[in-house]
C-alpha cells in the first residue's frame, strides 16, 4: 500500500489551510430604510422593511 | 413521464410530511401569512398553489377534490369563495415568501409566506396607516 514517506510538515499543511479554511466575512448591504446593515435579500430585523416595503410589524411581535 | 420532479421530504414520514403540510395549508389559508422555515415554506407553498388554481373554477367535483387534502370546512369554504376570487388573472404565483434571517438553536432559515392579496381590506387600511407611521419614524430617525 502506498504510504507517505514524509511527514508533512507544520508549515506545509499551515500553507494549505491557510487557502481552503478561509472563512469570509458576510456580505453586507444596507438597509434602504434605515440604513442598518442587512443580509441582502432579507427582512431588515431592526425596521422590518423590506424593499422600501413595511412588511413586519415589530411592535406586534413585541 | 414524471421524471425529474423531486420534492423534498423534509426528514418525516409519509404520513407525518403530509398531515404538516394539510395543517400548514390551513394556517396559510386562514391567517394569509405564516412563519416558518424556508424549506417548509417551499413544500406548502406548492400545495397551496396547487389548491388556488383547482379553486379558480367553484364545481362540486373541484370542491370534493380539494376536501380530500382538506379537513376544514370553513376553510374550504373560504378558499373557494375569498382566496380564489382575488387571484383571477394572475396566471401562478399566489404566494411570496419574505427570508427573515437565521433562527437561534439550529440556524435554519426563517421565511414568512403569505398570499400575494389579502381578503381584508379593512385590515389592509390599518397596516397602510400603520405603515405611513412607521414611515415617518424611520424617516425621523
Amino acid at each position: 500500500m502506498a504510504v507517505p514517506k514524509y511527514k508533512t510538515s507544520k508549515a506545509r499543511s499551515r500553507t494549505r489551510k491557510s487557502i481552503n479554511m478561509k472563512l469570509s466575512a458576510p456580505k453586507l448591504v444596507e438597509c434602504s430604510t434605515c440604513g442598518n446593515k442587512v443580509l441582502p435579500h432579507r427582512v431588515c430585523p431592526k425596521c422590518g422593511f423590506y424593499r422600501g416595503k413595511q412588511v413586519l410589524n415589530l411592535e406586534d411581535i413585541g | 413521464m414524471r421524471h425529474r420532479v423531486g420534492f423534498n421530504r423534509l426528514d418525516r414520514r409519509s404520513s407525518h410530511r403530509k398531515a404538516m403540510l394539510r395543517n400548514m395549508v390551513i394556517s396559510l389559508f386562514r391567517y394569509e401569512r405564516i412563519e416558518t422555515t424556508k424549506a417548509k415554506a417551499l413544500e406548502c407553498k406548492r400545495v397551496a398553489e396547487k389548491m388556488i388554481t383547482r379553486a379558480k373554477t367553484d364545481s362540486v367535483h373541484n370542491r370534493r377534490t380539494i376536501a380530500k387534502d382538506m379537513n376544514d370546512k370553513e376553510i374550504l369554504n373560504k378558499l373557494f369563495t375569498e382566496i380564489a376570487p382575488m387571484f383571477d388573472g394572475r396566471p401562478g404565483g399566489y404566494t411570496r415568501i419574505l427570508k427573515l434571517g437565521f433562527r437561534q438553536g439550529d440556524a435554519a432559515e426563517m421565511v414568512i409566506l403569505e398570499l400575494v392579496e389579502k381578503t381584508t381590506d379593512k385590515k389592509d387600511d390599518k397596516k397602510k396607516a400603520k405603515k405611513s407611521a412607521k414611515k415617518e419614524e424611520a424617516v425621523a430617525k
